[in-house]
């Protein structure tokens, strides 16, 4: 769990100081492509997105006579029915697609945590929270996030909210297990037999076994609620049209999307680049974090 | 086995409660009063205090709880707010459409997926299988609605095979519904598949390892028996749970799907729903929804004795 993998052969081995920053980073490449790939693309995604701004015009300015205007020099990714520039709409959407995706991965994954440390230790708590759980796991993920967006106002918070709130029982599953699991270990034993009390036993023994599996869990989260976020602003439940985002950029193609299919594909391919870097990279980190694992999927 | 079913049954009834408390509380905790949102920002107070009226919303909140849950356990999910009609007969009439394509979407990501999982993990580490692992990460990453306008633009616009946008009834003729339903429940199955091909792949590999098949080798079966009787048979439990873990993908997906290809179903009536904020219909669908996830679980649950002996209550 602490991210090693096999040891090198015998004649390999050499002092691990002698090797340079450059030569570890090139064998960790070569180790985990995947991972390094994936990386690069979010970044580059990242970086698009943050510099935004610097790199296109403004997103909301309207040009009534250049109204959907197929790609050209003058605009990379054409233009809306609107007349505004696809490509600096789909730049400023990502910051949008990724702050929400950063958040619910965030709040979804603190939250489980806590709730799943204390299922796994208090059997009363367990009872009551797992049906809960259970029920709030029955109700469709894009159900509950489009009913909470509706009752509430789609600002940028209640949607990282209402994406959050279904994926908690996952990780919170997830946890729970990790602790049961721990808690039989003979070393979590002799912590207790020597008056370790319960909440450094926490922080010691338990809290450090999850966070490889919540690192990789956290990244499933994070493209599962670009995806949702991007559902609810296709359906018109999403952030307000003056945002905009990857999903509403798409809506906005819908009624057009026979004269002027890039208002869909533009964003779309973007989003879809996203979600697969960000899938990539988890199941990249699962295989490092967890050779075990690796082998069977 | 009987009696497993009865407390199996008994079992959702809790959790089916929970989801009801969710259901009421997230309309009934929103911001501001909901008849007013209901009624929009140019009602007239007496529009707002009939809406208010007609929801029950002047009494206590445990009492509109009791009422609403004793009419939902007796089948009655209220009145739309909008089209005034129970919104069981809504649910009724635009069931069909779903039910189709959901039907044709499982069909067509088991019969695609399972055999390529099965492929995939009988020559693990060829070029065969890296395709499949690569279908099956970006099948996953791909979203539903991003996959519907490829197809569209691919095979209605450009190809004109298939008709862009709505749903026939297979009352009205095999043809006309099977034109209509092919792109959206390939779109819609395409996830699924991408889900199934690599639990298939990854359970049978694990089996594929254990002692008795290289016995079953040894005592020189076909190979082929070897991979289909001996080894998909015992790693059919968790094929068979993603198959029921994924309705819940399905159920999200149907209401994309069904806004992209303007099928008129469940899902639309759920985005028109939120979009004109009618309370009971929300209500109502998302029950329903979460029922029919249950009790699919509950069908898989209950699978698992037939598939595997070694498992009985």
């Amino acid at each position: 769990m602490d991210g090693k993998v096999d040891p090198p052969a015998l004649d390999q081995v050499e002092p691990e100081t002698q090797k340079t920053l450059v030569v570890r980073l090139q064998e960790f490449g070569r180790r985990h492509p995947t991972v390094v790939a994936s990386t690069a693309v979010l970044l580059f995604l990242i970086i698009l997105t943050v510099a935004a701004p610097y790199l296109s015009s403004d997103p909301l300015e309207l040009s009534p006579r250049n109204r959907l205007k197929a790609p050209s020099t003058e605009h990379w990714f054409g233009t809306d029915n609107m007349g505004r520039d696809v490509y600096s709409r789909t730049l400023h959407g990502g910051r949008i697609s990724l702050t929400v995706g950063l958040g619910v991965a965030i709040i979804a994954t603190f939250i489980g945590l806590v709730v799943g440390l204390v299922s796994g230790y208090s059997r009363p708590v367990d009872a009551v929270m797992m049906r809960f759980m259970d029920g709030l796991m029955a109700i469709p993920e894009i159900l509950l996030a489009i009913t909470f967006v509706a009752v509430t106002s789609a600002s940028i918070q209640n949607v990282i909210l209402a994406i959050a709130i279904p994926e908690i029982p996952r990780v919170a599953r997830l946890v729970r297990s990790i602790v049961l699991m721990i808690r039989e270990q003979p070393y979590v034993e002799a912590a207790v037999s020597i008056g370790t009390r319960l909440p450094k036993m926490l922080l010691r023994h338990v809290l450090p076994n999850t966070v490889a599996p919540l690192l990789v869990q956290g990244t499933y989260v994070f493209a599962s609620a670009v995806i949702t976020e991007a559902l609810l602003g296709f359906i018109g439940a999403g952030t307000p049209p003056e945002i905009p985002s990857w999903g509403n950029i798409m809506a906005d193609g819908r009624i057009y999307f026979q004269m002027a299919p890039w208002i869909i594909f533009i964003p779309g391919t973007f989003l879809t680049f996203a979600v697969l870097s960000v899938n990539v990279l988890g199941d990249g980190l699962r295989d490092m974090l967890d050779p075990r694992l690796a082998r069977q999927m | 086995m009987w009696g497993y079913i009865v407390r199996r049954l008994l079992a959702t009834i809790p959790v089916m409660g929970v989801v009801a408390v969710f259901v009421f509380l997230l309309l009934h905790l929103a911001p501001g009063d909901p008849a007013a949102v209901v009624a929009g920002s140019y009602a007239m107070p007496k529009d707002v205090e009939r809406i208010r009226e007609k929801l029950g919303l002047n009494e206590p909140i445990h009492i509109q709880f009791g009422k609403w849950i004793s009419n939902v356990v007796q089948g009655d999910l209220g009145d739309s707010i909008f089209s005034e009609v129970p919104v069981t007969r809504l649910i009724a009439q635009r069931i069909e459409p779903t039910l189709s394509l959901a039907t044709a979407s499982i069909l067509i990501a088991i019969v695609l997926a399972v055999p390529l999982g099965i492929v995939a993990a009988w020559k693990a580490g060829t070029w065969i299988d890296h395709g499949v692992m690569v279908f099956a990460v970006l099948g996953f990453s791909i979203p539903v609605f991003v996959i519907g306008y490829v197809l569209m633009y691919g095979f209605s616009i450009k190809a004109q095979i298939f008709p862009v946008q709505g749903f026939v009834s297979i009352r009205q003729g095999l043809i006309p519904f099977v034109r209509t339903i092919t792109l959206p429940s390939i779109a819609l199955g395409v996830i699924y598949a991408a889900l199934i091909a690599r639990i298939t792949r990854a359970s049978l590999l694990e089996v594929l390892g254990e002692d008795y098949i290289r016995t079953a080798h040894a005592k020189g079966l076909q190979p082929r028996a070897v991979l289909l009787r001996h080894a998909l048979k015992n790693a059919s439990v968790p094929i068979v749970t993603i198959i029921g873990v994924g309705i819940a993908m399905l159920i999200g997906g149907v209401v994309v799907t069904e806004s992209v290809f303007n099928i008129p179903g469940l899902g639309r009536l759920v985005v028109d729903s939120v979009l004109a904020r009618d309370y009971p219909a929300i209500q109502g669908l998302t029950l329903m929804f979460s029922a029919v996830y249950l009790l699919i679980n509950l069908m898989v649950d209950i699978s698992y004795t037939f598939l595997d002996p070694r498992i009985h209550y």
